[in-house]
């Protein structure tokens, strides 16, 4: 795997996020191929596209749960998947690994909160003993996101006396609790009931609106995504076949595959 | 045909009952060994280090095809010759030690895999490290299925320790023996030991249910 052509950081006013020509395999299924991305300070970015088409991969990788075949990801101008040994770039060790993943922070579709810790457990788990939080402070703040999300009564319940929406809404005060730089959102609606998903799309608004939170977003709530994306990236096998504003995206696509991607989602309401 | 002296009965009690401290003593030690090795076999196995993982499993297989009389009588007669010379309490302590622990490992190796792997990266995403992730999210989560298992086992320990007797260690089932062999009437000691185990079994089962649902409950995982 060639990093030669690889910067070993990246100058100035770069990208909060870059991924650079970025490929992922699965044996020889390509999932990634050659992506190049970037994500801007405070952008909300939305991920659009058929199932297979590398959405969900591209948030799984700057979460460092998949590993990279080709390219490398950057998060603040720093290397993500790989780190500086003395003139060149090699694949990251743990210890890298974990150094700069705290940047980013991710919710998931099944929420996976932790069974057996109250609400208020979930969220300050991370910060006392990841960040060495002071139990005091770490309950303080945990109970301001949670506040934030609307469940502080809720704060000493477990997980399986909440309902999926409220699952999700703990999620997100967990992954706040550690103040992120990226939050990634991984249709963090698609396994909830219809009536429950507003509650959770109410708290990303919430969250573009009033906080510094650079988001991306994998989602196939259109309708939400269009409403408060700056950006929207239609994947498709891998690559991204279009990206623009909502209404560039939503109001007038160029590629055949996103005016046909868009036409099958609103022909099934 | 049958004839119990009560008399005699009530005679030997005592001494039985004192047996029966050694025995629970014994059963205790071997299972809190059995326990703490156990976990450790069941983890080494995990590292994901081809040459740990493969050494740590062939032992747990040896130990589990072996019978544990033939390793109790292995560490004690058999160890002098390798320069180890133990005690019967400490052989008996380490044979059965050992012995629960590679099933004990069984039962950990399946509660650790049936944590649902969201769990994992959940951790990762909150960049946690490994001795967090494994102490105060998995393992937690691999108790509760784990239970049954280990409550059986404990089980099992106590109902093994007779074996024990066989290299001298003077627990109830040697001491029945030993009352015997002085006045050469087995009917009552060998029945007392059955009613004796059977009084400390039962017991112990049922609190051990009880404590499965507690934990249960306790930890929020009613479903």
């Amino acid at each position: 795997m060639n990093t030669n052509t690889h910067p070993l950081e990246l100058a100035g006013k770069a990208p909060l996020v870059r991924f650079q020509n970025v490929t992922k395999r699965y044996g020889s299924l390509t999932v990634l191929d050659n992506l190049d991305l970037d994500i801007n300070a405070n952008e909300m970015v939305s991920i659009i596209g058929p199932s297979g088409s590398g959405k969900t991969t591209v948030l799984r990788m700057l979460m460092t749960l998949e590993t990279i075949d080709e390219g490398v990801i950057y998060v603040g101008g720093e290397p993500l998947t790989h780190m500086v040994q003395g003139d060149k770039l090699v694949r990251a060790n743990e210890k890298h690994l974990r150094k700069v993943r705290g940047n980013v922070g991710m919710c998931f579709q099944h929420f996976h909160l932790f069974p057996h810790m109250t609400a208020l457990e979930n969220c300050i788990e991370a910060p006392i003993h990841v960040l060495g939080m002071k139990r005091a402070e770490a309950e303080e703040r945990a109970l301001d996101l949670l506040d934030m999300v609307g469940l502080a009564d809720k704060k000493d319940e477990h997980p399986s006396r909440l309902s999926g929406g409220q699952q999700q809404r703990v999620a997100i005060a967990r992954a706040l609790a550690m103040r992120p730089k990226v939050m990634l959102l991984d249709e963090v609606t698609s396994a909830l009931d219809p009536e429950v998903i507003g509650e959770v799309l109410n708290v990303i608004r919430k969250l573009n609106d009033e906080h510094d939170l650079t988001m991306l977003m994998v989602t196939h709530q259109m309708g939400f995504a269009k409403e408060i994306s700056d950006r929207v990236c239609f994947f498709s096998e891998g690559k991204i076949a279009e990206q623009g504003t909502s209404e560039q995206i939503f109001g007038d696509p160029q590629n055949l595959r996103t005016q046909q991607f868009l036409n099958a989602v609103l022909d099934a309401g | 045909m049958f004839d119990w002296k009560w008399e005699y009965s009530v005679e030997i009690l005592p001494r039985l009952l004192s047996a029966t401290v050694n025995t629970l003593l014994a059963a205790g030690f071997g299972y809190l060994i059995a326990l703490i090795v156990g976990l450790a076999f069941a983890l080494l196995q995990r590292t994901g280090v081809r040459p740990i993982t493969f050494v740590v499993r062939e032992i747990v297989e040896f130990i589990r095809s072996t019978p544990l009389i033939v390793q109790i009588f292995f560490i004690f007669y058999v160890g002098p010759q390798f320069g180890i010379r133990l005690s019967p309490w400490t052989s008996g302590m380490i044979a059965i030690g050992l012995h629960y622990a590679s099933y004990l490992s069984e039962v950990y190796r399946a509660g650790l895999d049936n944590v649902p792997k969201g769990q994992w990266e959940a951790c990762k995403a909150l960049n946690m490290g490994p001795v967090q992730i494994y102490f105060r999210i998995i393992i937690p989560q691999a108790i509760p299925p784990s239970l049954p298992g280990m409550g059986n086992y404990l089980i099992s320990i106590f109902k093994d320790t007779p074996m024990l007797s066989v290299i001298g260690v003077a627990e109830l089932m040697h001491a029945a023996t030993t009352i015997g062999s002085e006045t050469y009437r087995y009917v009552e000691p060998y029945t007392l030991v059955g009613l004796i185990f059977l009084a400390i079994s039962l017991p112990t089962a049922l609190a051990l249910r009880q404590l499965e649902a507690r934990v249960r409950r306790k930890m929020g995982m009613n479903r």
